[in-house]
């Protein structure tokens, strides 16, 4: 036990120093990235399906906006600022940002248990009951159970497990399969995602997922007591006068 | 305060210390194996160079992908060109027959080459997809001079690191390094599916670069220069990509 727990006026730690660290460099990588990605996909607001796409070929769909180049039609008879050039170099560096701070986080998150005790589902957890009794709570609007106060639910697990074990790798390794190097090198990845434009539709539909995330989970905080949470999140206790 | 255990001060020290050492390591290793982009310098400078180094450590003998006759795009998109300069338009009008090759430099015999010259050389060819860094790509086979057999041809010298090429429009150049001129699918391309190379595609000459994207794909190319640094080359960040905010290597 550290020595923390004898202080009477800290009830509970809540996230570790590494976690919350990696947690906020995730977050402004992933801000980043994300207006940066918008701004390049600006300059070809189309999607397809299968290796090549381009403005003489069948879209998947089309998001209804302007481009920032005049040789895509969109339909609108104005062209968008064209920002490819910072956005991309930024959206690299985020990137190797974001995976270089995955890596230690993912490292750590094995070596400390922290996947197995607060991520990954517990003893009883590995049927659909509990997520059911979960749910239902939620739409009751339930008060917190006492046993759930330093820990989270299996929802809540299940929605941070599917962010960090599915949706990060996914956003990764679509993107890469962006890459004509590394397709060079790695021809299975790209070939085995259907493609170079069928990874690209996955790379943004991933992107989108992970957007709904993090809505979903601002909601949450707000709606659990914004200010106790980011006080979690940024001093590591809840309840802890000395900011801790 | 919390006290900080012994183990965690040892675990710490040694992490601390592997760092320095890897940091201190990471210096003469990079300069040996050429890890260092051009445009290494500025706010984007350490993801372009990381991005360069990982892919010269894990991609440098990797080929681009090739794929079969059946999915050569139907109808490949051409990208949109300025309009062409008097002194192109006066070579068109020749059918390029004109059309010359200048390679200097750091090459033991500077020489011309005509796009004929070129076609009695050694010729390759490849199904490859050309990637535009706005998203959208086209399959095409591309067929010209492997771009090491000009370089052999002109005794290009082993100190050379960089080879720049220039399009005869003004302001159009990039440069490749060693890895991606000496690659087997670097192509000086003038032929293109069935037919020579048309204009709107780079015609009569391109230098098709498959492992990257499709900026670095130079059309209309006119001169060759092999050189050991890239101070002196407009801005010295390698080529005119990177002085217009893109990345001069476009493997990413």
């Amino acid at each position: 036990m550290s020595a923390t727990a004898s202080l009477p006026q800290i009830k509970t730690r809540r996230h570790t120093g590494l976690v919350r660290i990696t947690h906020w460099l995730t977050f402004v990588c992933f801000v980043a990235l994300l207006v940066t990605g918008a701004e390049i996909v600006i300059s070809h607001p189309r999607f397809y399906w299968g290796e090549t796409g381009n403005v003489n070929m069948q879209p998947a769909f089309v998001i209804p906006i302007p481009a920032s180049r005049d040789t895509v039609p969109t339909g609108y008879g104005y062209v968008m600022p064209d920002q490819n050039g910072w956005s991309r170099a930024l959206h690299f560096e985020a990137a190797w940002a974001m995976v270089l701070t995955g890596l230690v986080y993912g490292i750590a998150g094995m070596v400390t248990g922290h996947f197995r005790r607060h991520l990954l589902p517990g003893r009883g957890e590995w049927s659909w009951r509990p997520y059911g009794r979960r749910i239902a709570q939620y739409l009751r609007m339930a008060p917190l159970a006492a046993d759930e106060a330093g820990a989270y639910n299996v929802l809540q697990k299940a929605a941070y497990a599917g962010v960090v074990f599915v949706l990060f790798p996914a956003v990764i390794v679509t993107g890469l399969a962006l890459s004509p190097g590394f397709n060079a090198a790695f021809p299975w990845i790209v070939d085995g995602l259907g493609g170079r434009q069928s990874a690209r539709t996955l790379h943004f539909l991933v992107t989108i997922a992970l957007v709904l995330f993090l809505l979903v989970h601002v909601l949450m905080v707000a709606v659990s007591g914004f200010r106790g949470r980011m006080r979690a999140m940024i001093t590591g206790s809840v309840d802890g006068e000395d900011g801790r | 305060m919390i006290p900080i255990s012994r183990r965690k001060l040892i675990t710490g020290g040694l992490v601390a210390t592997a760092g320095i050492a890897g940091v201190a390591a990471a210096g003469p290793l990079v300069r040996r194996y050429g890890l260092i982009p051009p445009d290494c310098r500025g706010a984007y400078g350490a993801g372009e160079t990381l991005t360069y180094g990982a892919q010269r450590l894990l991609t440098t003998n990797a080929t681009a992908r090739e794929f079969p006759r059946s999915m050569i795009s139907k109808v490949p998109f051409a990208n949109e060109i300025a309009p062409p300069s008097e002194g192109f338009k006066k070579l068109a009008a020749g059918g390029f027959a004109d059309w010359k090759l200048q390679v200097d430099g750091m090459v033991a015999r500077p020489t011309t080459f005509s796009v004929s010259d070129l076609k009695r050389m050694p010729m390759g060819s490849h199904i490859t997809e050309v990637s535009c860094e706005e998203g959208w790509s086209y399959i095409a086979e591309w067929i010209g001079t492997p771009l090491h057999e000009v370089l052999h041809e002109v005794g290009v010298l082993p100190q050379a690191r960089y080879i720049v090429y220039r399009s005869i429009e003004k302001d159009w150049w990039e440069s490749v390094d060693m890895a991606d001129a000496m690659h087997a699918q670097t192509l000086l391309t003038y032929a293109m599916n069935d037919g020579d190379l048309p204009v709107k595609f780079g015609g009569p000459l391109r230098l098709r670069v498959p492992r990257q994207l499709g900026y670095k794909s130079v059309k209309f190319v006119v001169s060759l220069t092999a050189t050991d640094s890239m101070k002196g080359f407009g801005k010295g960040l390698g080529s005119a990509s990177p002085e217009a905010g893109y990345a001069w290597y476009a493997g990413i």
